[in-house]
C-alpha cells in the first residue's frame, strides 16, 4: 500500500516588494497553491507615497529546498521588484498586531484586565460587560495572550498576520 | 505629433511596430473591433483557423521554427478558453508568444456577461505574465511590454485581455515608442568566478557529459553554433533532452542521442556513470532523471539556465550559473582558451561499449510496416531537404525523436512539456507560414491528429502544402504500451475505434490523400507526398503491436533501462504507478 509521506519542515518570514497592480495578490497567493507551498499568514499593503509599490509578508513554512524554490518562484513574476527571507538573512524583527475582545463581569473582568496588563495589551473598546484589547507582539506572545483569554471570555480574536524586518542599518 | 485613435487601430500600430507578419486568430463579438481594423489591411496577414487551440499551436510552430513571437487573436470566453491549452503548451516549453483575448466591456466585466469569462485568473499560472488593459491610453506601452517579456529571458507567452469597449474608445497616439518603465531585467551573463569555477571543474573531469535542452534552442541559431564549438574544444560526449534536438548534429561521432525516458542506451548510461554534468538550458524534468535518488549519484553538476527557478529545482546541483545560454557558452568558449581536448579515452571506449547494444534496434516484423522503419524511410528521403518536423504526442513523437536525425536547430517542433496531443498539424501550418519553400512535415499518430484535424481546412485555404505522416496503428500506441508494462494488458480505452478513412477526408478537404499498407510501397509512397506540390495526408498503415524501446519504466533508474526483447509485460507497484 502506498501512503502520501510528510517531510521536515521550516519557518521562514518572506518580504516581497511588487508593483501595486491588479491581481499581483492572486498572483502570489495562486503561485502558493499551483505549486504545493504552504501560506501561514500573508500581510499586504502600499508603502510608497504614489501607491505604486506594496510590501507583501508571507510566512511559509517547508523544506529548505522549497524554501528557496518558493523564493525563486516569486522574483520569476515579472510585477515582483525584490525578495528577502528574513529567516535566512538571520536577525530580524516581526510583529503582528491582534485585537481581542473579552466578555464578562466581576472577577473574570478584573482576571481579563490583569492579563491584558502583564502583556501590554491597550483597551480600546471598554464597555461594562466587554473588552477590546490591542496588542502588538511577535506571533508566539499573541498565541499565549489568546490562549489566557480563552479561559476569561473570549469572544473573539482578530490578528493582522506577521510584519517584519530586518535589524540595523539596512534595507530589505 | 500624436493623434487620436482607437484602441483597436493603436493595437493594429504596435502591432506592425513589433514586425509582426502574422496573427492566428478566430473572430468573435468581443473582437469585432480589432478584426474591423484588420480588414483591408495587408501589412498584417490573419491566418483563420478552425478552432482556436489550432491558432495558439500555430503561432508556437511560427515561433519554434523562426525564432519570432507568435501571435494569437481570439474572442472572449470560449475563445479564449479553447487557446489555453495553447498557452499552457508554450509556457512549458518557453515558447514566445503574445495572445490578445477580447474581453466583454469593461462595465459588464464581473456580471457574468454573454461570452465573459475570467481570462486573467484562467491564465494567470500559465503565463509568464498577463495584462487586462483598462483603458486604451495604456495599450501601447503594455503590447510593448507584453513583446519584450514574451521574447527576453526565459521565453514564454504573454495575455493582453482588451475589453471590447477599449478597443473602440480612443486615446492620444504617437508613433514614437511608448513611454514605460524597464522593469524586466533578466540575468543573461555568468559572472567571471562562476566561469572560472566551471573551466575548473571541466578542465579536472574525467567523465565529463554534455547535457543539453530546449534552453540552447530558445537562445537562438548562435547558440547552437557556440555549443558546437565548447563541444569541440572540449572533446566531451554530448546528449541533449526531446526539446534540444537540432542544437547538436546527430550524425557526430560524440553524439550520444537523446536521453530519458525513451532516450538511447549510451546516453543515460553517460548521465548515470559520469563524474562531471554539465546542464545548458535543461531542466531535470522526470522525463530525464527517472527515479531521483538513483540519478547520476556520482557526478559533480554544473547547471546553466536563464532561469534562476530551474536550478536547484529537482536536482540540487554544485555550480548554478544563472544566465543566457549562447552568452555564457561563449563565456566558457573563451576562458577555456587554447586548452587542449579532455583526454578521455577511458571514457569514450567505455562510452563505445554501451553504444555496442545498439539501443534503438528493433526486430523486423513480417507483414507489417515497422513504425521505426518508416521514419527511417522518411528521414533518408527527406534528409537532403533539410526539412521541418513537428509531431503530435505519443509513440509515433518518440520514434521520430529516436530515428530522425536532427542536424540543424529549429528544425523540431514538438509538445515536450505539456505533451499536448493535436499540436502537430496546427504547429506545422505555423513553421510552413513562417519558412514558405520548406518542406514541413507533421509525423503523426492516428489518434493525435484527430485532436486538431479541422486545420485541414486551415492549411487548404492558405495553400500550405504541409505533410502530414500518420502512423496508424490503431491505438493510442502510448497508453497500450504503459497499460501492457503496468496493467497486465488490460487495454482500457486505448484502442482507435471507429477510424474515419483518412484518404477521403484529405480528399474532401481538397488534400491528396494517400494510403500505404506493404513496406514495398513505402519509399515510392513517400517520394510521391514529397512529389506533390500541395498538403497530403497519408494514412501509414503500421504494425499495431509495436512499442517503443528503450524504457526507463516509471520509477526505474537509468540503469534500469528495457530494451526490446526484454520481458515487459507485467504490473508495478503502487509507488511506481503513482510516478506516472
Amino acid at each position: 500500500m502506498m501512503k502520501i509521506q510528510e517531510g521536515y519542515t521550516e519557518r521562514h518570514v518572506l518580504t516581497i516588494t511588487v508593483d501595486n497592480e491588479a491581481g499581483i495578490l492572486a498572483k502570489i497567493a495562486g503561485l502558493f497553491t499551483a505549486r504545493g507551498y504552504n501560506i501561514d499568514s500573508l500581510t499586504v499593503a502600499d508603502i510608497t507615497e504614489d501607491h505604486a509599490v506594496s510590501r507583501i509578508t508571507i510566512v511559509t513554512n517547508g523544506p529548505p529546498p522549497v524554501i528557496d524554490q518558493i523564493t525563486a518562484q516569486l522574483e520569476r513574476l515579472v510585477p515582483v521588484h525584490k525578495v528577502t527571507d528574513l529567516t535566512e538573512r538571520g536577525e530580524h524583527v516581526e510583529r503582528e498586531l491582534a485585537l481581542v475582545k473579552v466578555a464578562g463581569r466581576g472577577s473574570s473582568r478584573e482576571e481579563a484586565q490583569r492579563i491584558a496588563d502583564t502583556f501590554h495589551a491597550r483597551v480600546i473598546d471598554d464597555t461594562p460587560g466587554s473588552f477590546v484589547f490591542e496588542l502588538t507582539e511577535t506571533s508566539d506572545r499573541i498565541d499565549s495572550f489568546v490562549a489566557e483569554m480563552r479561559e476569561h471570555g473570549l469572544v473573539e480574536a482578530a490578528r493582522s498576520g506577521v510584519v517584519g524586518m530586518i535589524r540595523g542599518a539596512e534595507g530589505a | 505629433m500624436s493623434e487620436e485613435r482607437s484602441g483597436a487601430a493603436i493595437l493594429v500600430e504596435c502591432l506592425l511596430r513589433q514586425g509582426v507578419e502574422f496573427v492566428f486568430g478566430y473572430p468573435g463579438g468581443a473582437v469585432l473591433p480589432i478584426y474591423d481594423e484588420l480588414f483591408g489591411d495587408h501589412r498584417i496577414r490573419h491566418i483563420l483557423v478552425r478552432h482556436e487551440a489550432g491558432a495558439a499551436h500555430a503561432a508556437e510552430g511560427y515561433a519554434r521554427s523562426t525564432g519570432k513571437p507568435g501571435v494569437v487573436l481570439v474572442t472572449s470566453g470560449p475563445g479564449a478558453t479553447n487557446a489555453i491549452t495553447g498557452i499552457a503548451d508554450a509556457f512549458m516549453d518557453s515558447i514566445p508568444l503574445v495572445v490578445l483575448t477580447g474581453q466583454v466591456a469593461t462595465n459588464l466585466i464581473g456580471t457574468d456577461a454573454f461570452q465573459e469569462a475570467d481570462t486573467i485568473g484562467l491564465t494567470r499560472h500559465c503565463t509568464k505574465h498577463n495584462y487586462l488593459v483598462k483603458d486604451p491610453a495604456h495599450l501601447a506601452a503594455t503590447i510593448d511590454e507584453a513583446f519584450e517579456i514574451a521574447t527576453t529571458g526565459r521565453p514564454g507567452p504573454v495575455v493582453v485581455d482588451i475589453p471590447k469597449n477599449v478597443q473602440v474608445a480612443t486615446a492620444p497616439f504617437s508613433e514614437a515608442a511608448a513611454q514605460r518603465p524597464r522593469r524586466y531585467r533578466p540575468r543573461t551573463t555568468a559572472s567571471a568566478d562562476e566561469i572560472a569555477e566551471a573551466i575548473d571543474l571541466m578542465a579536472r573531469a574525467k567523465r565529463p557529459v554534455l547535457y543539453t535542452g530546449g534552453g540552447v534552442i530558445n537562445s537562438g541559431p548562435r547558440a547552437s553554433d557556440l555549443l558546437r564549438e565548447f563541444q569541440r574544444l572540449t572533446g566531451a560526449p554530448i546528449t541533449s533532452t526531446l526539446m534540444g534536438l537540432g542544437a547538436f548534429p546527430a550524425d557526430h561521432p560524440d553524439w550520444l542521442g537523446m536521453l530519458g525516458m525513451h532516450g538511447t542506451y549510451e546516453a543515460n548510461m553517460a548521465m548515470n556513470q559520469c563524474d562531471l554534468m554539465v546542464c545548458i538550458g535543461a531542466r531535470f524534468d522526470d522525463r530525464i532523471t527517472g527515479r531521483l535518488d538513483a540519478f547520476s549519484p556520482d557526478s559533480t553538476k554544473i547547471h546553466i539556465d536563464i532561469d534562476r527557478s530551474s536550478i536547484n529545482k529537482v536536482v540540487p546541483v554544485d555550480l548554478g550559473i544563472v544566465g543566457d545560454c549562447g552568452t555564457v557558452l561563449e563565456q566558457l568558449i573563451s576562458a577555456w582558451g587554447d586548452r587542449q581536448p579532455l583526454e578521455i579515452a577511458d571514457w569514450t571506449a567505455r562510452i563505445a561499449e554501451w553504444r555496442g547494444k545498439n539501443s534503438l534496434a528493433y526486430p523486423k516484423r513480417k507483414g507489417a510496416i515497422m513504425p521505426q522503419l518508416a521514419i527511417e524511410r522518411l528521414f533518408a528521403l527527406t534528409r537532403e531537404l533539410d526539412p521541418i518536423i513537428t509531431t503530435e504526442v505519443g509513440q509515433h513523437q518518440m520514434w521520430a525523436a529516436q530515428h530522425f536525425g536532427f542536424v540543424r536547430p529549429n528544425r523540431w517542433l514538438t509538445s515536450g512539456g505539456l505533451g499536448t496531443m493535436g499540436y502537430g498539424m496546427p504547429a506545422a501550418i505555423g513553421a510552413q507560414l513562417g519558412n514558405p519553400g520548406k518542406l514541413v512535415i507533421d509525423i503523426a499518430g492516428e489518434a493525435s491528429i484527430q485532436m486538431n484535424i479541422q486545420e485541414m481546412g486551415t492549411a487548404s485555404q492558405f495553400r500550405l502544402p504541409i505533410k502530414v505522416f500518420i502512423l496508424n496503428n490503431e491505438y493510442m500506441g502510448m497508453v497500450r504500451q504503459w497499460q501492457e508494462l503496468t496493467y497486465e494488458s488490460r487495454y482500457s480505452n486505448s484502442y482507435s475505434d471507429s477510424l474515419p478513412d483518412f484518404v477521403k477526408m484529405a480528399e474532401a478537404y481538397g488534400w491528396k490523400g494517400m494510403r500505404i499498407t506493404n513496406e514495398a510501397d513505402l519509399d515510392g509512397s513517400i517520394e510521391a507526398m514529397l512529389a506533390h506540390d500541395g498538403p497530403v495526408m497519408v494514412d501509414c498503415l503500421v504494425s499495431k503491436e509495436a512499442n517503443c524501446f528503450p524504457m526507463i519504466p516509471s520509477g526505474a533508474a537509468h540503469t534500469e533501462m528495457l530494451l526490446y526483447g526484454d520481458m515487459v509485460a507485467g504490473t508495478m507497484d503502487d509507488e511506481a504507478k503513482a510516478l506516472v
